[in-house]
């Protein structure tokens, strides 16, 4: 039975071929955006480059305070001191790292400009997070508290600021102004993975900003390691007791929102406590997804309605020989399953040369994209939930009509 | 065989009502070879079509094989057809997209044979009717009365005990027409199978067992 589907499948595309194109060029289309799209969804979600440690880590990166008298609310990161005097009463965690966000400045080298992204960290840093060192090592925690001026940067950087000198530790580096010793050059990290993309890594304590500042929030963020994934839950339930006995930071404000989070919560969490970033993403990747399909759902279901209508004489004959309203509504379901999966197939093949296209263009640092098995998956899903979508409306249409109406047609 | 008892057929639209059969009474038995005759519009396909349960009756009652049809399913009437019945159309109704043999073997599918034994049972259909010659050729490369005979073979492929004709000959020439006739006659006669035929061609209408005359949607012979 199938194989018959397969060949009426096949000599149907093969009948109307501008509609066929159409038909393919639609699906195939939509379903490379999907794929491309999956694709970047799940390099952002899985790639846990240099944060090899993720499923026993939890992320502090927000702080909201609140007053409800005078209507206050002020939110942002939290302070080096806020995160360091509270954080370090906490038993559950083995290790605690604190570092700082995004800064950049300009650096110029015989009148060549060389932007430079950078940040603050700790020494725990280094062993919280897993960066590979293509040479040299991090700065320890005597350097950290010694303030040198010591730094570690990327390979990237590397080649911007040094050429191709083969190897560059103990070179100087000079980062806003301050030349700093390099120890250590680390793979590149993909800029999506926002939280750790920099291009020089420095020592806390040759920060600009005065990171003894005893106010609450700041530039800071934070991860806490517990010994094992299983231990994750009981550190978060500390950490959330531990901020129910903070004192407020002054008479202005009289509740403190800051959560200590799982990755994913954390990428997306909107610094707000009412606003939920997963919900956010959530409802922006739904609502593409739907965009994007719809458009070529409609479409492609009024073609095969068109196509269905075409065929009345084949299928009048079909139930006048014995085929029920459900065989031939699994039939043409059958078939358009097919034809998706041929425009999936084609798809696949797009999505694979519009991501190699992609990853030259470097349009994001770093982003290496792939089609793993995930994604594959996903879009193997997509094309079959495309193809039932598209074709359940125009089979049961087809269904409906009279065998009579039918043979006359 | 077929028993029909006081069928009436009434087409209704917002305005107009149109009686296309009027207490139609017929039996048919077992191994008879029946034609209906009569004007274009008076109701012999609408009757053959409520024979072979393509369409309902708007009032009396339709017995075939000593089954009542009246409260059967779509399901039901659907796997009733594919057992019973077998049809055959004066326009043919061959899927063009299939080959000869993919077409015959069609109302097999129906009853979850395997592919080995439906080839199987469509080759003898064919050579019955003397295509066996032609079981890869598409339908665009046969002539009329070829089609036709692939119609018939379709038709017979599954042993149905009851065949409804409608106009099968009357898209052929004499030459071609005498030759479907002739298949139709020695299956009824050889097989014992009920055939229905409705026509238009008297002579071929001769060569039937009985003949029913039917004007503006009534029994008149």
């Amino acid at each position: 039975m199938l194989q018959n589907y397969f060949k009426i499948a096949i000599a149907v595309l093969k009948r109307r071929k501008f509609f066929t194109f159409i038909s393919l060029f639609g699906i195939s289309f939509t379903l490379t955006i999907l794929i491309v799209m999956a694709a970047f969804v799940d390099k952002v979600a899985t790639d846990n480059y240099p944060d090899r440690k993720r499923d026993r880590s939890l992320y502090i990166s927000s702080l909201e305070e609140r007053g409800h008298k005078g209507g206050n609310t002020s939110s942002g990161a939290p302070s080096y001191y806020f995160l360091r005097h509270f954080g370090s009463s906490l038993k559950k965690p083995v290790e605690m790292t604190i570092f700082s966000g995004n800064y950049s400045t300009n650096t110029y080298l015989n009148n060549r400009k060389v932007g430079i992204n950078y940040k603050y960290t700790d020494a725990a840093y280094w062993t919280v997070l897993e960066h590979e060192f293509i040479e040299g090592k991090a700065f320890t925690r005597q350097q950290v508290d010694n303030r040198d001026p010591v730094a570690v940067i990327t390979e990237d950087m590397k080649r911007a600021y040094f050429g191709n000198l083969p190897s560059v530790v103990g070179q100087m580096i000079e980062v806003d102004d301050v030349k700093y010793r390099v120890t250590g050059v680390v793979k590149n990290i993909a800029a999506t993975t926002y939280i750790f993309y920099e291009d020089v890594y420095l020592p806390f304590t040759m920060s600009k900003a005065d990171y003894k500042d005893r106010g609450y929030q700041g530039h800071y963020m934070a991860i806490l390691l517990a010994r094992s994934s299983a231990d994750v839950g009981a550190m978060q339930q500390e950490w959330d007791q531990m901020i129910k006995k903070i004192p407020m930071e002054n008479n202005q404000f009289d509740e403190l929102f800051i959560h200590a989070d799982p990755f994913i919560l954390n990428y997306v969490r909107t610094g707000h406590e009412e606003r939920s970033g997963l919900l956010y993403a959530i409802t922006a990747i739904t609502i593409f997804v739907i965009l994007v399909t719809l458009l070529p759902t409609v479409n492609l279901m009024n073609i095969n309605v068109t196509r269905i209508m075409e065929r009345s004489s084949e299928i009048g004959v079909r139930k006048a020989f014995g085929a029920s309203s459900r065989t031939l509504v699994y039939q043409f379901i059958v078939e358009n399953l097919i034809l998706t999966g041929l425009g999936g197939l084609i798809g696949v093949v797009f999505s694979f040369v519009i991501i190699q296209v992609l990853n030259q263009a470097e349009l994001v640092d770093n982003l290496v994209l792939s089609i793993n098995l995930s994604v594959l998956c996903y879009s193997l899903l997509a094309c079959i939930f495309f193809g039932l979508l598209s074709g359940v409306y125009p089979a049961w249409r087809m269904s409906r009509l009279n065998v009579v109406t039918a043979l006359k047609a | 065989m077929i028993r029909l008892a006081n069928i009436e057929k009434r087409y209704r639209t917002d305005s107009i009502e149109t009686l296309a059969l009027n207490s139609i009474s017929l039996d048919i038995g077992k191994g008879e070879f029946l034609s209906i005759m009569g004007p274009s519009g008076c109701g012999k396909s609408t009757l053959l079509n409520i024979m072979g349960l393509l369409d309902a009756p708007t009032k009396g009652v339709v017995k075939i094989a000593e089954q009542a049809t009246g409260n059967l399913s779509d399901q039901q009437l659907a796997h009733f057809r594919n057992r019973t019945l077998g049809f055959i159309f004066q326009s043919y109704h061959l899927i063009g997209d299939l080959n000869v043999v993919d077409n015959v073997e069609l109302p097999l599918l129906y009853r979850s044979s395997k592919a080995a034994g439906r080839k199987k049972l469509a080759a003898e259909a064919l050579e019955k009717v003397g295509l066996s010659n032609r079981m890869l050729h598409f339908p665009g490369q046969l002539s009329g009365g070829q089609k036709q005979r692939v119609a018939i073979a379709r038709a017979i492929v599954g042993r149905p005990e009851i065949i409804l004709a409608d106009e099968p000959t009357g898209n052929l020439d004499s030459a071609m027409g005498n030759e479907v006739m002739e298949i139709l006659v020695q299956l009824n006669r050889n097989d014992g199978t009920t055939i229905v035929m409705v026509t238009h061609d008297e002579n071929m209408a001769k060569k039937t067992h009985r003949l029913v005359r039917l004007f503006d949607g009534s029994q008149v012979q």
